[in-house]
């Protein structure tokens, strides 16, 4: 389960607890700083940078809606490839900004259908569905070319300097953070947490449980397809079998999953490290890449199942420091058990000041 | 006509591979992602058995079926069990074994890619045509649906006729239930997940004898599979039969009639219609 | 049958749950009244819950119909059925385990009949709590409350939403004789409010004391219906429960 945000939910949305204001701060301080990075460096590292946004990016909007919902997608790609070729094929028919807008009503299309196929029952079926997406697309725009005559790659001949690309994604990620973070805030939100305790309570609450996952998946789906057309230029050439590459859904899941699933920045301490490693193993072992992806997958479920931010959250309450939010996982709660009622609710009163 | 000859005899190749998978998920419960590199595996056994001794690449069952049994026995006591253990419910243990299966395939493929390296792989055998209705189809074919169809019925009979069938049938209906009539449910799981990696491989033989394939082609299979147990009913060993032969006939009819290249999209229509009108399968108990 | 009128809180007609080859439910037909309390009772598996999943939309019948207030309500789905203005507890309490009590109260409060945020969500759930007698447990994790207590969240959950028709599903199982006081005078107290009950239970002298009408199910049928003195002393309810020699 995911705490999109940390407030108690019962709040109105215009008030910002005094942790959140601290949050905030931390945020934007992160957020001017990072801008800061094309001014400093170029080259090599711009470009490593221009793809730890990227994966922030795809891998912060793919925890929106797997999250809270714990169903892993592997369909990134899917919506990449699709917003990719939005852009290609409508490059020279429509202006570049209206492309990136067209790119997100596909994408939220096709989510669309794909959610109310699947999400309406077992999570499972989500999956398997998601597995074979990029694929199925791939197969079918392959064989629309194919039907239509045109050619199988398609031209994007945009300009635009690296460091241009860099600013956009980071732009792009600070709204994926901010739209995860109003989430938290919001009904829907609050009906996730519900659905995420108790899927049957929900129901009847009056929660209709398929809608509010349906549209979350949307607004995932649409990001990563608007972010496929933000990069579009850059490659240059868009075909299927690039463009559609499921790699992109794993290595977005595994970034996710390691840095852990539980807070909104989880994402963004996993895309690092395993960016970073993967430009090493690209370079050292590139024959085995495959492998490796696989090992890093086991490496994740078994030894870490809680990602990055697990690790420093229970060395924090190792060290004593019960974090001030009460909406812990289950495990939390019972182990304040021995303390009596009263200094339960003295803690709870300064957790929800 | 030879549509329906051709899908019929594909599906029946296919029933294999998604009895393996029923096996997997409809008793041991465990969504195996790594189950269409298992025959992909099957299938690299079987070419290089038939490469180096030019015997019939049947008489690699020999060797493949065992050894995919104890392979699939090993990664449930290794990497399953530790997951089983420690989830705290159906839906944790769903989510652990899907991550964990899917990293496993990657490693699957590394090794394969590794071994036999990435090309598309096929070989020549009994490629001669028979003739069916004066048509003409490949014996191939014909001979590796023969053989699924023995195996699949003596997969049913053991099924039905044994004490180990009867406790692998119970488990698979309720396995909280079959825990208190003294079978041994993480025993008698390991042994479907065995047995359904085993079937799968056998598969991959068979399979193997007519199609081209390549050491990262085991997605497709696996997703073929899960639709063809979905399609058919999770835990419901007609409906898998019935299903592969949906499947085989859906998807030669939109190869013949649209385009080679839609076979995964055929395979996705039927999966949207089941969902769409009745997601518990053909066979599948709807649950309230 | 009888048409079911706008004015009638809740009208079943010819209700019928098939389970396979087991019939749960067979033609239950009856009405509750504004405010009325009615208790729905029988030996175990009559199907008293079935019935109470019926009207909340957890099963869907197989046959039958089942009116709020005059409108629809079988076969449409839990959560309409919430939105319209049905809320229920359940025969084992389910509290929402990772969240606070205010929170697990306010959710009731948000997605259902009443639809509330914000401070105003917050301040009535305050007073939920308050009524439930749970003054000051707010910010509490649910799982450190002890059975009754989360019991009363779960009371105060159903209420957030401001129900046309509360379902309590032996709601006071499992209470020891002080807790059972304490619970009989919290539904007491409900009715004196004027809501409208339907209550599954098994305590007979609740059943006495706090409910206009009376049902009595067996095998999924209706026995008999009336006051609960008259209900009590009706020798086919006294047969059902305790079998030939007693009646």
């Amino acid at each position: 389960m995911t705490d999109l945000a940390e407030t108690p939910v019962v709040r109105s949305a215009w008030v910002i607890t005094a942790k959140e204001r601290r949050t905030l701060l931390v945020s934007v301080l992160i957020f001017i700083a990072a801008s800061l990075v094309p001014l400093v460096f170029g080259g090599y590292v711009l470009q490593v940078m221009i793809s730890i946004v990227m994966y922030t990016a795809f891998a912060t909007s793919w925890l929106l809606f797997s999250g809270p919902t714990n169903y892993i997608a592997l369909c990134t790609a899917a919506f990449f490839g699709i917003g990719m070729y939005v852009t290609a094929g409508g490059i020279d028919l429509m202006p570049y900004p209206a492309l990136i807008a067209l790119s997100g009503v596909a994408g939220a299309a096709l989510a669309a259908i794909v959610g109310l196929a699947t999400l309406r029952v077992s999570g499972v079926y989500f999956v398997i569905f998601s597995l074979g997406l990029a694929e199925l697309v791939r197969q079918i725009m392959t064989w629309g070319q194919h039907v239509f005559g045109t050619m199988s790659g398609l031209y994007v001949t945009i300009d635009r300097s690296e460091p241009m690309y860099y600013w956009q994604l980071l732009l792009a990620t600070a709204v994926i953070f901010l739209v995860g973070w109003g989430i938290g805030r919001s009904r829907l939100g609050f009906a996730l947490r519900i659905i995420g305790n108790d899927e049957v309570v929900a129901v009847h609450c009056g929660i209709n449980t398929a809608r509010a996952k349906v549209v979350l998946f949307i607004i995932s789906s649409t990001f990563a397809s608007m972010i496929g057309a933000l990069v579009a230029p850059r490659w240059g050439y868009v075909e299927p079998v690039v463009a559609f590459n499921p790699f992109l859904s794993f290595q977005v899941v595994i970034m996710a999953l390691l840095g852990g699933t539980h807070r909104l920045w989880g994402p963004l301490l996993g895309v690092i490290p395993f960016t970073l490693m993967w430009e090493l193993i690209s370079i050292e072992f590139p024959d085995q890449t495959t492998l490796l992806l696989g090992v890093s997958f086991l490496l994740i479920v078994y030894v870490i199942p809680n990602g990055i931010t697990g690790l420093i959250e229970d060395a924090w309450q190792r060290h004593g420091k019960i974090g001030g939010s009460i909406q812990g996982p289950l495990q939390r709660a019972l182990v304040t058990s021995s303390g009596t009622l009263k200094s339960l609710l003295q803690r709870g009163k300064s957790g929800n000041a | 006509m030879d549509i329906v000859i051709i899908g019929l005899l594909l599906g029946g190749t296919y029933a294999l591979m998604a009895m393996g998978l029923q096996l997997q998920y409809g008793v041991a419960r465990i969504m195996n992602l790594a189950n269409g590199e298992i025959l992909i595996a099957g299938a690299f056994g079987a070419f290089w058995f038939f490469a180096g001794t030019k015997a019939s690449p049947l008489l690699s069952l020999l060797f493949v079926v065992p050894l995919a049994f104890v392979l699939n026995y090993a990664i449930y006591l290794v990497l399953i069990l530790p997951l089983v253990r420690r989830a705290k419910s159906q839906g944790k243990l769903e989510v652990d074994s899907i991550l964990a299966t899917f990293g496993l395939s990657f490693i699957f493929i590394g090794i394969m890619v590794a071994a036999f390296g990435a090309q598309y792989t096929d070989y020549a055998y009994l490629s001669e045509p028979i003739f069916i209705f004066g048509e003409r189809y490949g014996l191939n074919r014909v001979v590796a649906f023969l053989a699924s169809g023995a195996l699949c019925a003596g997969l049913y009979v053991w099924l039905y006729m044994t004490r180990a069938g009867l406790a692998l049938r119970a488990v698979s209906v309720n396995p909280s239930a079959a825990g208190l009539v003294s079978i041994n449910v993480i025993r008698t799981s390991a042994l479907a997940f065995a047995l359904g990696g085993a079937v799968t491989a056998a598969g991959g033989v068979l399979l193997s004898m007519y199609l081209t394939f390549d050491a990262s082609y085991g997605v497709v299979f696996t997703l073929k599979a899960l639709i063809i147990v979905i399609l058919g009913g999770v835990g419901d060993i007609r409906g898998t039969i019935v299903a592969s032969f949906i499947l085989g006939l859906a998807e030669t009819a939109v190869a013949t009639l649209i385009d080679p290249g839609l076979t995964l999209a055929a395979a996705y229509v039927l999966f949207m219609i089941v969902l769409l009108v009745r997601p518990e399968g053909l066979f599948g108990r709807r649950t309230a | 049958m009888p048409e079911a009128t706008a004015t009638e809180a809740l009208a079943a007609a010819g209700v019928t749950k098939r389970f396979g080859g087991l019939v749960a439910v067979e033609n239950m037909t009856f009405a509750l009244a504004q405010k009325e309390v009615l208790g729905l009772i029988g030996p175990n598996g009559s199907g008293k819950t079935t019935m109470m999943n019926l009207i909340s939309g957890a099963l869907h019948p197989s046959s039958g119909d089942i009116r709020l207030y005059g409108n629809p309500i079988a076969g449409i789905g839990a959560s309409r059925v919430a939105n319209m203005g049905v809320a229920r507890t359940f025969q084992l309490v389910r509290m929402l385990p990772a969240m606070t009590v205010l929170e697990n109260v306010a959710a009731g409060g948000v997605f259902g009949h009443a639809r509330r945020w914000g401070k105003e969500l917050e301040d009535y759930a305050h007073a939920l709590l308050k009524r439930v007698g749970l003054p000051n447990v707010g910010g509490a994790p649910v799982a450190t409350l002890t059975y009754i207590d989360q019991k009363r969240v779960e009371l105060a959950r159903a209420l957030a939403s401001d129900p046309k028709v509360l379902l309590l599903d032996e709601w006071l199982a499992g209470l020891n004789p002080t807790e059972l006081r304490i619970g009989i005078a919290l539904i007491e107290q409900l009715r004196t409010e004027g809501c409208t009950i339907i209550i599954v239970e098994h305590v007979m002298h609740a059943i006495r004391s706090l409910c206009d009408r009376c049902i009595v199910m067996n095998s999924g049928a209706k026995i008999a219906e009336g006051t609960p003195a008259d209900v009590l002393a009706d020798h086919g309810v006294i047969r059902a429960y305790l079998g030939d020699a007693d009646a």
